[in-house]
C-alpha cells in the first residue's frame, strides 16, 4: 500500500467515524482506535495518539457551538476538570507500564460500557433541591429550553468528582474522551439534566485529552502521517453529523451502531486476550 | 426579567461567547495547518510505500519536541508542518483555560480563579513535568 492509498482510505474511515460518533453521541475517538488497529493493523500506541487528537478536535469544534447557546455549565466543567486532568496525567503515567494487550482488553470493556450507556434512559428532569456543597461551589445554574430558562440544582458532588477522576484515568490510559463515564457522573450521580451533562462533558473532553496528549506527544505517539487524515476526517465527519442531527431521527442508527460497537469491543477483548496487539 | 440579570451573568455570557470563538478559531487554524502540511506530504511522498505502522518506533522517529517540530516547519518539511498543526490543536483547549481564568478574574470570582489555577497547574505539570518516561 502506498502512502496516498492509506491516507485516502483512512480519511474516508475517519470521516465515517466522526459522522457516526457525532450522530450517536459516542464521539469520534472511540471509533478511531478499532479502525486503526483492527482494519489498518496500526500499533495501538499510534492509534491512541490519533484518537486523542480526534477527541480534542471533536470536543473543541462542538463545544464552540454549545457554549454560545449557554447550555454548557462552565463553572461545573472547570471544577470537574480538576478531577479529569489529574486522572488523565495518572492514566498517561500508568500507560507506560501497561502491556498493550491489557490496554486493548480495557478498551474493549469501556467500549461495551459506552454502548450500553448510549442506549439507557436519560435524565430529563431538573433537580429542585441541591446539596449545600453544590451551592457553595456555585454549581447550580439554568439552561435554555424550548419552554424558556430552566433552573437546576446538583447533589452528590463528591461522588461525581470521584467518578470523574476515574474517567480521567481511562481517558489518559486509552486515549479516548470517556464521555460515557463523564455523563454517568453528571447525569446519573449528580442529577444534572441530560442536555447540560452531555454538552458540559463534551466541553471537558478537550481539556482532559490535552492533559495526556502533551505527554503522548513527547513519547512519540503522535505520528504525522496518521494524524493528518484522522484529524481532518473526524472534523469533517463531526461537522456533517452536527448538521444532519436536527433533521433526522438518530434512534434507529443508535441501536444499529451500538450493536456493531459491541461486536468490535468483543473482538478487541478477544484479540487482546490472545496477545495480538 | 432583564433587571434581575446581575452583572455577573452578563460577564458570564461575554466570556462564553469569547471562549466559543476561541475554540472555533483554534480548531480551524490547526486544521488549515494540518491540511497544508498533509497536502505537501502527499505531493512529496504520496507514492512511497507505507511506513511500518504496525511497529511502534516512538521517540526515535523525532518530531516530538518543540524544537524538532519548529526545525521541521522552517525547513518546510511536510511532517513538521503537520505536527505544528497537532500542537496548535492540543494548545486550543489549554488556551481556553487561560481565557476562563481571565474571565473569572474580571468577575472577581476568587473561588473559581483558584479552581482554574489548579487545573492550569496540573496542565503545566503535564507539559513540563518530564512525564514522558
Amino acid at each position: 500500500m502506498t502512502i496516498l492509498t492509506f491516507t485516502l482510505l483512512l480519511l474516508a474511515g475517519a470521516y465515517l467515524a466522526g459522522l457516526v460518533g457525532s450522530l450517536t453521541g459516542l464521539g469520534g475517538g472511540v471509533v478511531i482506535i478499532p479502525l486503526l488497529t483492527l482494519v489498518f493493523h496500526v500499533d495501538i500506541r499510534y492509534a491512541i495518539g490519533a484518537a486523542l487528537l480526534a477527541s480534542i478536535a471533536n470536543s473543541s469544534g462542538a463545544a464552540s457551538a454549545y457554549v454560545k447557546e449557554g447550555i454548557t455549565n462552565i463553572r461545573l466543567g472547570m471544577f470537574l476538570e480538576i478531577a479529569t486532568t489529574i486522572g488523565a496525567v495518572v492514566g498517561a503515567l500508568i500507560a507506560v507500564y501497561t502491556p498493550t494487550n491489557t490496554i486493548a482488553i480495557l478498551f474493549g470493556s469501556i467500549l461495551l460500557f459506552s454502548a450500553a450507556m448510549t442506549l439507557r434512559k436519560k435524565n430529563q428532569g431538573a433537580l429542585l433541591v441541591g446539596s449545600n456543597f453544590a451551592n457553595k461551589l456555585k454549581l447550580n445554574n439554568s439552561y435554555p429550553t424550548t419552554n424558556g430558562e430552566v433552573s437546576y440544582r446538583l447533589k452528590n458532588v463528591g461522588a461525581g468528582f470521584s467518578i470523574m477522576t476515574i474517567a480521567g484515568v481511562f481517558s489518559g490510559l486509552l486515549g479516548i474522551g470517556s464521555g460515557a463515564l463523564k455523563v454517568l457522573a453528571m447525569d446519573s450521580t449528580m442529577h444534572i439534566p441530560f442536555k447540560v451533562s452531555t454538552t458540559t462533558s463534551n466541553f471537558m473532553i478537550g481539556v482532559t485529552a490535552a492533559a495526556s496528549a502533551v505527554v503522548y506527544l513527547q513519547r512519540g505517539y503522535m505520528e504525522a502521517g496518521i494524524a493528518f487524515p484522522v484529524v481532518l476526517g473526524v472534523l469533517c465527519g463531526a461537522f456533517t453529523g452536527s448538521k444532519l442531527l436536527p433533521k433526522m431521527d438518530a434512534r434507529v442508527l443508535k441501536y444499529i451502531f451500538c450493536t456493531a460497537i459491541a461486536f468490535v469491543a468483543v473482538e478487541m477483548i478477544y484479540n487482546g486476550y490472545n496477545h495480538k496487539f | 426579567m432583564k433587571k434581575i440579570l446581575s452583572k455577573q451573568n452578563l460577564a458570564d455570557h461575554d466570556i462564553e461567547l469569547f471562549i466559543g470563538l476561541q475554540l472555533r478559531f483554534g480548531v480551524l487554524l490547526s486544521s488549515l495547518i494540518v491540511l497544508t502540511g498533509g497536502l505537501l506530504y502527499l505531493l512529496q511522498s504520496g507514492s512511497l510505500a507505507l511506513p511500518h505502522y504496525q511497529l511502534f518506533i516512538g521517540e526515535k522517529a523525532g518530531l516530538k519536541t518543540g524544537r524538532e517540530i519548529w526545525n521541521g516547519v522552517t525547513a518546510i518539511k511536510a511532517r513538521g508542518i503537520i505536527q505544528l498543526g497537532v500542537v496548535v490543536l492540543i494548545a486550543t483547549p489549554i488556551l481556553r483555560i487561560f481565557f476562563s481564568l481571565i474571565g473569572f478574574i474580571i468577575e472577581k470570582d476568587r473561588l473559581y480563579v483558584g479552581i482554574t489555577l489548579v487545573v492550569l497547574s496540573v496542565m503545566m505539570f503535564s507539559i513540563f513535568g518530564g512525564l514522558k518516561v
